[in-house]
């Protein structure tokens, strides 16, 4: 392992716990018997379903299609029958359309699926194929890929290097970590395909230092790629923050609302380079992800490749089912995914991870708020140099403005600030309310629920 | 009707992120109370019943009128958090070993609820509410507060009947009072006890504040802890060591005269206990270093021009007031530039 580890100012030392599904390796959950796929599972504009209740579709068949440039294709992840359109609740909070597809478990494969030659392969078709496959940011964010890949506009800094995000700071995720392990020729090639389609020079696989493994089979694996190198990160959240990232890795800081392609940088999750390599390379679309099951309340935790719209139900059932009463449900990771009231969510594209905790699990647990008792703990933890308890202020104060005033707006809400808070205060809901109210200019943005 | 079934065990919905480090008040507060552990052990050493009085009745007092404020104005009951605790025991820390049972109770009811429940309880305080108690009951009862006595130890040691102490204490002046009266009379330098005695602790003083190796030690284990900054007592006792010093060299003191000034009256409980303090203290890595130099600078300029002989009470009630003008005016820059607009 390289001496010199890269990582950034700030954030907090959140104990992994990955030790539940680390070394457990990668299992297939078998595909249910109904899917639920949402229209909307992609920052950007839902997919239009172009399918209708009845239809047959097969496996990998287009059933939604982008709904602009900022938006993506949803495929089939079954074969079977339409069952219907449905509005469904998503592990976010917003409501999306979705397809309800019943399985008559063939897994009869699309007729268009026909695996490429090297020589189709061209930077136009790797970015029109990003989209058509429904690659999107498969760690949490689902930011269409192809968007990144676009051309850069007129005058704009030309990419210049990729970086692949093998970081997975989330207590309790694996799936990243298996990925590398398991997928790790598919990651390189890969980032191949996203060399080419961009034309940067230089590709850069990011890895935490607590997974020496992932490291030195990587390393081996490089070795001969001139251009490809693999930086090892300290094991700090939120290593895994683009911005961050970059920073930990090229030493160039992305400006205040800027983008990663504004210091020429490109950053995909691994998972996403697995994806496109697969969508480029044997033009197979994106319908099933691995999601890591994992909690005290999971009999079997483990690594699933789940297919998209799977419920909870169905991937917790394949992980042997549950173990006591659940008294709390997250859908991704531990510090940024979202708490959800029960199991009947899909798997979306997103989803890393789905964990379970039992009801005397300490996670299950409310602890009321306190006041703040100003001990500076959130601003030593901000990894964005901001003042988190400043932010709050203003934010309880109803003052927008003022809450502009200290870049209320610059938060990545990453949860540093309020897991180290000793006050137990939520400044990250406080935050993201205070950012409702500011896009929304005072009315709580699209949110019907955010009355003061 | 039907009769309501009883609910499944819920799951609890909550905001992001849904893990939590083990910081809490409570526990920071336990810590603070353990890294004053080896100053209360000093002190008990020292000054023997009048210490453990004092402590005592500060203590029990202090969580006693936190108690009664909380009720009358109806708010939740916080006594468990531990906070009144402390700032009942570090009120008696910078109390004098005769201070009497009724006046170290009138001293603990300044301290919670002038200083802290009249704001709005822990947080919400614009001073250190021990030192506010302090401050107060030295403009109130100004006799019994400098009245100092000689360390039970010294007594031995001076071949003063032990049995004397607690009914007729011996008294004695600080180090700090014999320094003023040499500034203007310098054979009174010789008065002064010696370096070492200093640094020990065996000299007159309040109850918590003389043995410095006891609060350097408790200083430590708190900053390990990561409960307070190390840049503000380091910062804090660096500046009044370089302006004590420069100002003796100017005026032909004693080479040691900076380190009696370190070692003496309430600095190092001050650096380490007191300006430290959460609440009162700003937020900014920037801001406390400027919060230090102020304290530094403060402390100096009582102690050395000041009619008082002590400065590290008023320079933290001032700076305190200062607080929220530098945390307004220092803000960090953030990443990616966003505080240059």
């Amino acid at each position: 392992m390289s001496a010199q580890e890269c990582t950034f100012v700030g954030g907090a030392h959140v104990p992994p716990s990955k030790s539940l599904t680390d070394k457990v390796a990668i299992e297939r959950c078998p595909a249910p018997a109904m899917v639920y796929i949402p229209m909307s599972m992609h920052i950007g504009k839902p997919a239009k379903a172009i399918v209708k209740p009845g239809d047959k579709v097969t496996l990998g068949q287009v059933i939604g299609e982008a709904g602009g440039f900022v938006s993506s294709a949803v495929h089939a992840s079954v074969s079977g029958t339409v069952v219907g359109i449905q509005k469904r609740y998503m592990p976010m909070g917003m409501i999306s359309d979705c397809v309800v597809i019943k399985n008559d478990g063939l897994d009869t494969l699309c007729a268009d699926i026909k695996p490429r030659t090297e020589a189709e392969i061209t930077p136009e078709l790797i970015r029109s194929e990003l989209q058509a496959k429904g690659i999107v940011g498969m760690g949490g964010a689902t930011f269409p890929t192809h968007v990144k890949y676009a051309p850069p506009k007129e005058g704009a800094r030309p990419i210049d290097t990729i970086v692949l995000n093998g970081i997975e700071c989330e207590p309790y995720v694996t799936c990243d970590h298996r990925t590398l392990l398991e997928s790790t020729d598919d990651i390189i090639q890969g980032l191949k395909y996203f060399l080419l389609a961009s034309g940067a020079k230089k590709g850069i696989i990011a890895i935490e230092s607590n997974k020496p493994d992932a490291i030195a089979l990587m390393e081996k694996k490089v070795a001969n790629e001139a251009n490809i190198e693999v930086a090892v990160c300290a094991e700090k959240y939120p290593q895994g923050s683009e911005k961050h990232l970059i920073y930990a890795t090229t030493g160039r800081t992305v400006p205040d609302r800027g983008l990663p392609g504004d210091v020429g940088v490109v950053v995909d999750n691994v998972g996403t380079a697995v994806a496109a390599c697969k969508a480029i390379r044997d033009n197979i679309p994106l319908y099933e992800r691995v999601v890591t099951c994992s909690g005290d309340g999971v009999t079997k935790p483990g690594n699933y490749i789940t297919r998209i719209g799977t419920l909870y139900s169905d991937l917790l059932a394949c992980a042997g089912g549950a173990k006591g009463d659940p008294g709390k449900i997250v859908s991704g990771g531990m510090m940024m995914g979202f708490a959800v009231n029960s199991l009947d969510y899909p798997v979306i594209k997103g989803t890393g991870a789905v964990l379970i905790f039992n009801q005397d699990s300490p996670f299950s647990k409310h602890v009321p708020e306190h006041n703040c008792v100003r001990c500076g703990h959130c601003v030593e933890a901000c990894p964005m140099g901001l003042e988190p308890t400043v932010i709050v202020d203003y934010i309880k104060k109803q003052d927008w403005d003022g809450a502009e005033s200290v870049f209320c707006h610059a938060c990545v809400e990453c949860g540093s600030c309020a897991f180290s808070c000793p006050a137990h205060i939520p400044l990250v809901q406080y935050i993201r309310m205070g950012k409702q109210f500011i896009g929304g200019k005072g009315n709580g943005g699209h949110n019907p629920f955010y009355k003061l | 009707m039907e009769p309501i079934k009883e609910p499944k065990p819920l799951v609890l919905l909550s905001s992001s992120p849904h893990m939590h480090s083990s910081n809490s008040i409570e526990g920071a507060m336990r810590d603070v109370i353990l890294a004053l552990v080896p100053a209360i052990i000093a002190a008990i050493y020292y000054f023997r019943v009048g210490a453990v009085m004092v402590m005592v009745s500060c203590v029990v007092s202090a969580v006693f009128f936190e108690f009664l404020a909380e009720k009358v104005m109806k708010k939740p009951v916080t006594i468990k958090d531990g906070s009144a605790a402390v700032t009942g025991l570090l009120l008696a820390m910078c109390l004098p070993p005769t201070f009497t049972v009724g006046l170290s109770i009138v001293g603990a009811m300044f301290a919670i609820v002038l200083g802290k429940m009249i704001f709005g309880g822990l947080g919400c305080n614009i001073f250190n509410p021990a030192h506010l108690g302090r401050a107060i009951c030295l403009s109130s009862f100004p006799q019994q507060m400098t009245t100092w006595v000689i360390p039970a130890t010294a007594i031995a040691a001076k071949g003063v009947d032990a049995t004397t102490f607690a009914t007729d204490a011996v008294s004695t002046a600080t180090p700090l009072s014999i320094m003023k009266m040499a500034m203007q009379t310098p054979e009174a330098f010789k008065q002064l006890p010696s370096i070492m005695d200093m640094f020990m602790g065996n000299i007159g003083g309040s109850i918590g504040e003389t043995c410095v190796p006891a609060l350097i030690i408790g200083g430590i284990y708190l900053i390990y802890k990561g409960h307070i900054d190390w840049r503000i007592p380091v910062f804090y006792l660096a500046t009044v060591t370089v302006i004590t010093g420069i100002y003796g060299t100017i005026m032909g003191y004693p080479s040691l005269f900076p380190l009696y000034h370190l070692f003496g009256g309430g600095l190092m409980i001050g650096a380490f206990f007191m300006a430290t303090d959460w609440v009162t203290s700003p937020i900014t890595n920037k801001g406390r270093i400027i919060y230090a130099i102020g304290l530094g600078l403060l402390t100096s300029l009582i102690r050395l021009r000041g009619s008082y002989a002590e400065g590290v009470c008023y320079s933290i009630l001032m700076m305190n007031m200062c607080t929220p003008m530098i945390d307004r005016f220092v803000r960090k820059v953030s990443f990616g530039g966003g505080a240059k607009k």
